[in-house]
Formats: C-alpha cells, structure tokens, sequence
C-alpha cells in the first residue's frame, strides 16, 4: 500500500499561496494552488495549526484536498493522510552547510543519531558535517563509513572531508576520490591551514573537483591563548583577548590566494567587520569566495560573556556591537551567501569549567531558524523568504547540493513553520546531546511543526504527534469500509 | 532600525550574573560603597591590633578556613594563614601547582570534596580568570578569592586601599594614583582600579602599549602615554611586577629598557607630590619597577602594605564567616 500525505493549506514560502502539497513515495507529486485565498485573506487559526483533519475518502467539503488526494488512481484511498497546516508557511527543508556531529571518537558530546534528530527538529533536511572528529575524516574510507551510518538517521548528512592529513596543514588529503565518495567539501575546519602555501596548493588541487575549500579564518599566533573577544569586557574579566584581526588577516590572505589560484574559498563563520569589508573588496575583483555567517553573530555581542558564562565562548568569539550590526548589514546587502548554526556541541562536563578551560562552541541547530526570525525577519531586516533561502537555495548553492523546489517530482524535504509562534528555549529538552547554549530561557518567534525528510515525517510538534497517532487509529477504519 | 530585540527576548536576570552574596569576596567590582568602608575600617581596628602584641583574638573561633592554592605564593598565603591564626579559625593549607587536575580531578570536584570535610570558607587561589566566581557558583562554602589569573586580586585590592587611607589621612576623593606596568596581566591593577573608583580617587595608567589591555579606559581610568605625564602631581604610585616570562612572549625587549622607560625611580618620584607614598605588590624586581633607592626610600610603603596585608585578610575573613552564618 502506497501511502500519500496531503499538507492541506499551506503557505507557499515564497510566493504566498495558498498550497496543498500532495507527498508519495518520498516525493512531491503535486502542488494544487487553492485559488482565490491568498495568504493574508485567510489568517491562520489559532490552535488548529498542525490539526489532522480526518475525512474519508470521496467526503466532500468547501476545502478539500486536491483530487488526486481524494481519488488516487489504482490505490486505496485509505492510506491518505490529511496534515491541516492552518496556513502555516511550507518551505524546502533547511540546510546547515557547518555542523558537528562528533562521531567517530567524540559521541558523548553528540552522535549522528542525536545531532540529526536535532536538526529535523530545527527544521533542516541536510547537514554537512565536519571533519574534525576523531580520528579526522581524512580518507574515502571514513566519508563511506559516515555515509552508511547515516542512511537511517533523521535527515540528509553531507560529509566535508578535511583539506590535509589529520588536518595538521601539511599533506593534502586524495581530493577525488573523497570526492567520489561522497565528500561536499573540504575544510580542516577547528583548524586554520596555517601555511599560505599549503593552501595555495589546495585551492589548485580543488579545481579538478566540484568540492569548495571551507576556511575556517584564524591566525593562530595572533589568537595566542585568546579566550574571548578582546575588547572591554575581556579587559574587565581579565581574560586574554582574540582581536578581529586574527581571522580578519586570514580572509585577506586566502582572498589574495584566491585570486591567485583561480580556486574557490566559502568563508566558514565569519564574525567581524573587517572580514566583511574584505569578502566584498575581493568580489569586487572577481574571485569565487562565498561567506557564512551564524545566528550568534547577529544576535549577541562578548557582553553576553557577562560573569565567564562559558556558555558565551565560541569561537570566533563574540565580536563588539558595532560588530555585530556590522554582521546584519553584511546579510542585507548581500555580502553573506548562506547561513550556518556552527553547531558544536560539548558535555556539561566540559563546560562546567573556569572560563579558559573549557572548551569552544555552542549548539545551535534547535534555535538557528527561531534567532533568524526573531532577530533579522520580525525588526524588518529580512523578509521571511529571503530570511528562508538563506538557510535553503543558498546553501545549496554554496555546497552544489540538488536543488529542492515545492514543485512536483521533487524530494519532499519539506519543513513547516509558524512564523508566528512564540517558544522558550529549554536546553533539557533539545534532541541535541549538547546543552550549551547562551539562549536558554529566551522566548523566540517562529517554530517548527513539522519537518518531512524523502517525504518521512522526521519531526513533529505536539500538535502533529497527536495528528500521527490519530491517523494509526483512522487508517485500518477506513480500510474496513 | 532598531536591532536589539536581543535583549527583549532574553530572560530576565540571565543567570550568567552572579547574584551578590557577602559570604564571597570575588573581587571589587560592584562592591557597595558602605561594605568597602566597613571593610577598611573594620581592617584598621585589626591593624591596630596587630601592632600591639598580645594573644590571638577568639573572633574565628570554631570556623573552619581551607587555604587552597593552585598558583605558587609565599606572601599571600602566610598572610592568610597568620590571620587565620590570630582570630583562632581552624585552618589547613594545601598548595597544588598542577597535582589534582593531574590526576584528572577537576578543580569543581577537589573543592566540592573538601567542602565535604565540613569546610567554611575557601581561600582559593588559581590561575584561571573567574575560577573564584566559577568556585563560588557552586560551592556551599564562602568563597575569598586570593588571585584569579588576571582578573582580581581582592584582598590585595583592600591592602592597597588601607595603606592609602593612612597615607592620605582617610580622605580618597580628590586624589590621584599612577599605576604602572604591566596592566593586561595584572589583577592587582584591575582590584585596584575597581577599588578606587568606588570611593572617587582618580586612576592614571601607564606602561609598554603592548601590556596594556584594549579600552581599559572603560573601566574609568585614564591612560598616559608616558609615566612622567603619568606620575606628574600625583598623590600615590603603584609599580606593578613584572614577569619575566613577558619577555619571552616578545612583550617587551629587556628589562633594562623597561626600567629606563616605566621605571619608577627617584627622578619620577619628585614629579609626584612631596607627601606622595610609593607602593609594591611585591615581590619586587629591584633595579626594574622601583629603583633600589626609591624602594627603601621615605616615600615607600611597601613594608606597610605587607602588614596591612594580614589586617585586611583578618578583617575579611570575619566578614565572610559572619555573612555565611546567616545562611538559612
């Protein structure tokens, strides 16, 4: 028995139509544009968001689904389930082209198994996941391995495998055929390559693949044994300090490097003003360098560092304030390609720490959609579609992932949000095994109902796990009629 | 457009502040006006005390005070011990440069296993910035931070202001000190700064660009470019110590060069006030910071800060055992 999802009135993320969406065998089979009710003409209802309505088949009513959905030639009309969207927003699964998954080797800090579940629950389809696990995904062999354990987890995992040999920025690692075996990317992200020289090589090396080389921006001996943004609140707490100009100085030099390799470079978590300035003096020069850039970067400054909140290090740290306006600018007018959650997470244990022993990193999968809304779409910076596409096409773009459209015979990577909705963040509920967040307690705007990944529902709000279950009891009803 | 929603969407009273609790002397920062008057007050009745030899006072009696260091010191912890001693605590002391997080215990787990033992207070030195804070945070005893990393240096903060409090006759506002040296690595400095600021004397810093932390001036003091501009018309120095190790970092070029240019020496003294005081947190670099004349000179109170030093721990001691009997 072939079972058909409809989600009945939808909100077109882009265009604003009303939609419903008809799901069979992990694909879209057809997008039914309910004419006459535009968004804004029907609000959505309250408390009805995520509601199964359960009609049998031939059942006739002012909003029914399409007819396919009624009617689908040659199969039991039974396995149809209705999911009433409310005129919540459908969009392309999201994408976060930087996470760390930790598996092999680190899997008390997060397993593919959590970390996936995560993201389904931030609203993402895809991760690319990073290399620097233990031991480093250096060879084909790891990217299979990642691959395979992959297959049966709760979205789509995209391996970058890393640049050099146990990224120690010396060896370039056998580019084609990680390539072939399923590498996105390249990075030695955790690490910088220290040497120009080395990375002049493996810009080279990269153009006989599709794979971009991912710079993780730092200078080492300028971040010395830096533990936070150096500025007044690194002043007051007396902790060393990591200046803008330790990763400001690497953008430059792998733009320059760019330019003289003809290679390609996506700037991983770029956090200051001058990595901006410079991504957009080398555009003006030509290279391919593409950016990212993360929900923490918009949205706190090193203040939130407050009494050694270890909660608050990352890295790169927390800028300035002017920093941080600087970073909204920077995804307005365009200088920022694509978002990233830079999803690092760390034992309790880890964190529970004096400031300079514990160690870097923030999860970020479970509030990367709520910040961009409620940071960048609610005061008017970003529409909600563009806001979407940065966390969609344009890190598909970025990655040379297959696009992902709401349009028939497409994969049904479909994610449903309430742009509306308001949530706390409570960290003892994430999916995430990692707990280190700075946003804890904080009320965001925008949440996610549902997330479908080949067309499996991988995530449901409250409201759709009841919708689940009442579906189990309706089908084998139906079935009997 | 306004950007900062962020602060509309974060919890009230974010828990990463420490809600000031008197059973803790963290630092000086924030400290209210009247608890740092008592303090000093309170500081120079057991300074009294201590210059008239006697048998120890029962004021401690029956608290029990656990001196842990995890960073070498000779001054501090004798001067902690030897006010423990006086007001008749019970005390121990262990010093573990690295010997505990060796063995893969963590700091958190050391002192929460001392604490088992029944333990008041914690002297904690440690060469992490916030470990006090960190410590505190967890911790049922009542924290005194005797140095942490960079950050403060509370106790010595104090010393600093009982000496001045004598030196200038009780009166703080209307003066100006010049601190000296090595400010980015320096919790003296910033105990100091926070410490003055709160009862109106005017800070000037001075020393190498490269020891000098990024917008210090956000912490209300002002920056001179050189240590005569620094030292001119001054009521007070404070010539911080140098690590030798600053230059092995390529902080600076040699000692002689430092003592040439950020030198206090008896040239610079007689920029300063007449009745100026020269101060030390010791241990001194002799020839580097102070020259060996203006180290013994008339106007040095290094000597007295060391005493004031036990003064003060006595009388912060009390105030912690006393704020931390109150727990419910």
């Amino acid at each position: 028995m072939s079972l058909r999802t409809v989600i009945h009135d939808a909100r077109h993320w882009r265009t604003g139509d009303r939609i419903d969406v008809t799901i069979e065998n992990g694909q879209i089979v057809a997008v039914d544009r309910r004419d006459g009710e535009r968004a804004g003409e029907r609000p959505p209802r309250p408390g009805q968001v995520g509601r199964v309505a359960l009609r049998g088949p031939g059942e006739t009513s002012g909003s029914a689904p399409s007819p396919e959905a009624r009617a689908p030639s040659g199969l039991p009309a039974s396995g149809v389930t209705v999911l009433d969207a409310g005129g919540a927003v459908l969009a392309p699964g999201l994408v976060d082209p930087h996470v760390h998954l930790r598996e092999p080797g680190q899997s008390s800090k997060e397993t593919i198994e959590t970390g996936t579940r995560a993201a389904a629950a931030g609203g993402f389809t895809a991760v690319a996941c990073m290399p620097n696990t233990q031991p480093v995904m250096d060879n084909p062999g790891w990217i299979a391995w990642l691959l395979a354990r992959a297959r049966t987890t709760h979205c789509r995992v995209h391996p970058i495998a890393a640049v050099t040999l146990g990224q120690k920025g010396e060896q370039l690692t056998e580019f084609l055929a990680l390539e072939a075996a399923g590498a996105v990317a390249l990075s030695d992200d955790g690490r910088p390559i220290e040497s120009a020289e080395v990375m002049r090589r493996a810009l080279e090396y990269a153009r006989h693949t599709r794979l971009p080389v991912i710079g993780h921006e730092e200078d080492l001996a300028l971040r010395g044994r830096g533990q936070m943004n150096e500025g007044p609140t690194a002043t007051r707490l007396g902790l060393r300090g990591i200046p803008n100009a330790a990763e400001t100085v690497m953008v430059r030099r792998d733009c320059d490097l760019v330019e003289l390799t003809g290679g390609r470079v996506h700037f991983a978590h770029l956090s200051c003003e001058g990595s901006f300035a410079a991504v957009r003096e080398a555009r003006r020069r030509g290279p391919a360098v593409t950016a990212e850039t993360c929900p923490h970067y918009w949205t706190l400054t090193d203040a939130a560092v407050g009494e050694y909140d270890t909660h608050a290090k990352m890295n790169p740290p927390l800028r300035s304030e002017c920093d941080r306006q600087a970073t909204i600018a920077a995804i307005v007018d365009g200088t920022i390609d694509c978002f990233a959650s830079d999803h690092a997470p760390h034992t309790h244990e880890e964190k529970r720490q004096p400031f300079d022993q514990a160690p870097f990193g923030i999860v970020g999968l479970e509030t990367a959609l709520g910040l961009t809304i409620s940071q960048l779409v609610r005061p008017g910076y970003l529409t909600l579609a563009r806001a979407l596409e940065l966390w969609t096409e344009a890190p598909r773009r970025v990655l040379s992932l297959p696009e992902v459209r709401l349009e028939p015979s497409c994969p049904a990577d479909l994610v449903l949000i309430d742009p509306e909705a308001e949530w706390t963040v409570e960290p003892k509920r994430f999916h995430s095994l990692g707990r280190n967040t700075p946003f804890a307690g904080w009320t965001l705007r925008g949440k996610v109902l549902a997330t479908w990944c080949g067309g499996a529902l991988t995530h449901a709000d409250r409201d759709f796990e009841a919708a689940r279950t009442a579906e189990a009891r309706w089908a084998p009803v139906a079935e009997s009629r | 457009m306004q950007a900062t929603t962020a602060e509309t969407l974060a919890p009230k009273g974010a828990g990463f502040f420490l809600p000031r609790n008197e059973r803790h002397l963290l630092g000086l920062e924030g400290i209210p006006r009247a608890e740092l008057l008592d303090l000093l007050e309170d500081s120079q009745r057991h300074r009294a005390m201590l210059d008239r030899p006697g048998a120890p006072t029962r004021e401690l009696e029956g608290v029990t005070v656990c001196n842990a260091f995890f960073e070498s010191s000779t001054r501090t912890r004798v001067s902690f011990e030897l006010a423990e001693k006086r007001l008749s605590a019970i005390s121990v002391s262990f010093a573990s440069a690295e010997s505990s997080t060796r063995k893969g215990e963590t700091l958190l787990d050391t002192l929460q296993v001392i604490q088992a033992m029944k333990v008041d207070l914690v002297v904690v030195r440690h060469p992490s910035s916030g470990a006090a804070a960190f410590l505190a945070r967890h911790l049922e005893a009542g924290v005194i931070n005797a140095g942490d990393g960079q950050h403060e240096h509370p106790t010595q903060g104090l010393l600093d202001l009982l000496t001045l409090k004598q030196a200038w006759g009780g009166r703080f506002e209307g003066r100006r000190i010049a601190i000296v040296g090595d400010i980015a690595h320096s919790r003296v400095a910033r105990s100091a700064i926070f410490g003055l600021g709160c009862l109106g004397t005017a800070v000037t810093v001075a020393g190498p660009a490269s020891l000098m932390p990024r917008e210090i001036e956000r912490m209300g003091v002002s920056v001179a470019s050189t240590v005569e501009q620094a030292m001119q018309g001054a009521d007070a120095v404070m010539a911080l110590r140098l690590q030798h190790e600053r230059m092995e970092q390529g902080l600076l070029a040699s000692l002689s060069e430092y003592s040439r240019a950020w030198g206090v020496d008896a040239r610079r003294v007689r920029l300063m006030k007449p009745d100026a005081v020269v101060m030390h947190p010791g241990p001194i670099n002799r020839g580097v910071e102070l020259s060996p004349d203006v180290a013994d000179g008339p106007h040095s109170v290094v000597l007295a800060q060391v005493t004031n030093g036990v003064a003060v721990r006595c009388a912060v001691l009390k105030h912690c055992a006393a704020a931390r009997q109150e727990l419910p």
